[in-house]
């Protein structure tokens, strides 16, 4: 396996994806405007003295509706990358899943009980519902993954094994309980459960979208800063050690952007799969494993990705709308598996 | 200089290791030898501080060990394991310029440093080349070059310590890599080997660290401790010493 592309040109490769897969989010959907206009009226969002005769249209859709969903799919697309890397880091093995300590199960616990709970107290208040749900989802991600990291600590040393199997464990003990909200919820609450639990980038709101821009922006700052860490720390804990590196500070950093970052995502667009698990290793795949083009290039195709994907959620059932995790799992799985053949040829 | 005196570690109730005092002097190789399961790793770990003795016994200059903080104990102090794990596909150069972590030299000279290191190795002609690709004694060439760059070129005051870095190697490569070391020693560097081969032991150590039961036996010059006697109580082997016809040091035939 050589590296294909030289960081420069993947950089810019990237960058051009990126850029085409937000203009296209913004224009396409069930009212689709004109590329030319969507650009015109970004521009002129962005303070461009441009002409606004005949896009006030444009410009509402695209400042109500389509730039929000669009800013959370690029969020979304891009922490969950990372925070697969920060996972494959941690794990010290390329097919490790962000979803590996917890994080995931505990948000999707979290916004069951209160989807679930919330509607056993007759519903949650229409003008706090979606906060609420997001913030229990936020707060299950964030304690399961804390319970899975205490568990993996013994004399002052995480061990990722036992992290590893304390994950899996408590991802099931997890899964139990949804499965009991879950047969517990009436019509209605199990829709919306099965919704959430699919990942959906519709309804993206300014107001639920700064938590997470925060925490994308601060953990997309902070993990390329680990770079030469993360690289030494694939050699193994004691030679990273060697190195000077500090390794349980680095470990205790990981699992906590990692635990912000995928709980922040799941609580603003539900549960998306394989974004965390494909990109990596995809960017690997054409740039080598050196974490410091790693990083930033994740974070570029992540969000490119997630934002392809969604528009495939929005047009293929136009005017109806797919769920966004059954996109990514529907081209991520059969990706995946390409990768496992691959390698063994 | 790193030093140890009285070191005794415990594993649960067994005594694993039992009353070591050790000096690795600068510009010194040292050896240490014993039978399967005798404390060599433990010794090792212990003096890279991995391993923590009931109470203070390792220093590094005139502090002790675990005092020492991250980069400036990497700058003076290198180990390299037994069996090193990666399974990303590194190039063979970013794998040795991870050695450079914990200085900050800059990029031009991280780069002559790590095509010395690998020179050293003889493993330059991997430069360019995919970790994963490589056979198991060609990583350990790598890793062997990647402990070099990170105390390249050698000083008075900077440890090595390798744990059997000619387990996988071919004859040719086991001596290329002991004369290697046997380099950076006489630069100034002080080292520690464990090895298995008796003669190779014999060849380029100074001085040779025998245990048994996590006990040292012997401690002196390789014409002292390779005796037919205490080879004898120790691994349970029959052998011949004779003197080596062109170099001088003692060759050991097993009988």
């Amino acid at each position: 396996m050589t590296v294909l592309v030289k960081p420069r040109t993947l950089f810019i490769g990237l960058g051009v994806l990126c850029v085409l897969a937000i203009w296209l989010s913004l224009a396409l959907g069930p009212v689709s405007l004109p590329l030319f206009d969507t650009l015109r009226a970004t521009l002129r969002m962005l303070g461009l003295p441009i002409a606004a005769d005949g896009l006030e249209q444009a410009e509402l859709i695209l400042g109500q509706i389509r730039l929000p969903r669009t800013l959370l799919g690029l969020a979304v697309g891009g922490v969950l990358a990372l925070s697969g890397v920060a996972m494959q880091g941690l794990f010290r093995n390329p097919l490790a899943d962000p979803g590996l300590v917890g994080v995931s199960s505990g948000a999707a616990l979290g916004a069951a009980i209160a989807i679930v709970g919330g509607s056993a107290f007759g519903g949650l208040p229409e003008s706090a519902g979606p906060y609420l749900l997001s913030l229990c989802a936020f707060l299950g991600g964030l304690g399961v993954t804390a319970l899975v990291y205490r568990l993996g600590r013994r004399n002052g040393q995480t061990h990722v094994a036992i992290m590893l199997l304390a994950g899996i464990a408590l991802t099931a003990l997890a899964g139990s309980a949804v499965g009991l909200f879950t047969y517990l919820a009436d019509d209605a609450t199990l829709r919306t459960l099965t919704f959430w639990n699919l990942g959906s980038l519709n309804g993206a709101s300014y107001s639920r979208l700064w938590p997470l821009l925060l925490i994308s922006v601060g953990v997309a700052l902070w993990l390329p800063r680990r770079a030469r860490a993360l690289n030494a720390l694939l050699l193994g804990e004691s030679e990273a050690g060697h190195l000077g590196i500090d390794v349980e500070g680095l470990k205790r950093e990981l699992v906590f952007c990692t635990a912000l970052g995928v709980g922040a995502a799941v609580a603003a667009a539900g549960m998306i799969g394989f974004v965390g698990l494909v990109v990596p290793h995809l960017v690997r795949l054409l740039a080598g494993p050196d974490h410091r083009v790693l990083l930033p290039a994740s974070v570029l195709a992540g969000a490119s990705l997630l934002l392809l994907a969604d528009l495939v959620a929005r047009l293929a059932l136009a005017p109806a709308e797919l769920p966004i995790g059954i996109v990514t799992a529907f081209i991520g799985a059969p990706f995946f598996l390409y990768l496992l053949l691959r390698g063994r040829a | 200089m790193l030093r140890t005196q009285n070191l005794h570690i415990h594993r649960g109730h067994q005594r694993v290791l039992t009353d070591i005092t050790l000096e690795l002097k600068p510009g010194e190789v040292l050896g240490v030898l014993g039978p399967n399961g005798a404390g060599k790793s433990t010794l090792l770990s212990a003096l890279a501080g991995e391993l923590h003795a009931d109470q203070p016994s390792v220093w590094l200059d005139d502090r002790e060990l675990r005092e020492w903080t991250g980069a400036r104990r990497a700058q003076r102090l290198a180990v390299l394991p037994q069996v090193s794990t990666l399974d990303f596909a590194f190039r063979v150069e970013e794998v040795v310029g991870m050695g450079r972590l914990p200085h900050q030299s800059g990029r031009l000279r991280d780069d002559e440093i790590v095509a010395a290191a690998l020179q050293a190795a003889d493993a330059r002609h991997l430069m360019g080349r995919s970790y994963l690709a490589l056979s198991g004694g060609e990583r350990q060439r790598v890793h062997l070059a990647r402990v070099l760059a990170q105390l390249w070129p050698g000083d008075v005051g900077q440890t090595l310590l390798l744990d059997e870095p000619t387990s996988m190697l071919d004859p040719l490569h086991q001596h290329t890599t002991l004369q290697a070391v046997r380099e950076f020693a006489d630069r100034g560097a002080a080292v520690m080997v464990i090895l298995h081969d008796l003669n190779l032991a014999a060849r380029y150590c100074d001085r040779l660290l025998l245990l048994e039961g996590g006990r040292p036996v012997a401690l002196d010059t390789p014409e002292q401790v390779l005796r037919p006697g205490p080879l004898k109580s120790v691994f349970g082997l029959d052998v011949l010493v004779q003197q080596h016809p062109e170099r001088g040091h003692p060759l050991i035939i097993a009988r």
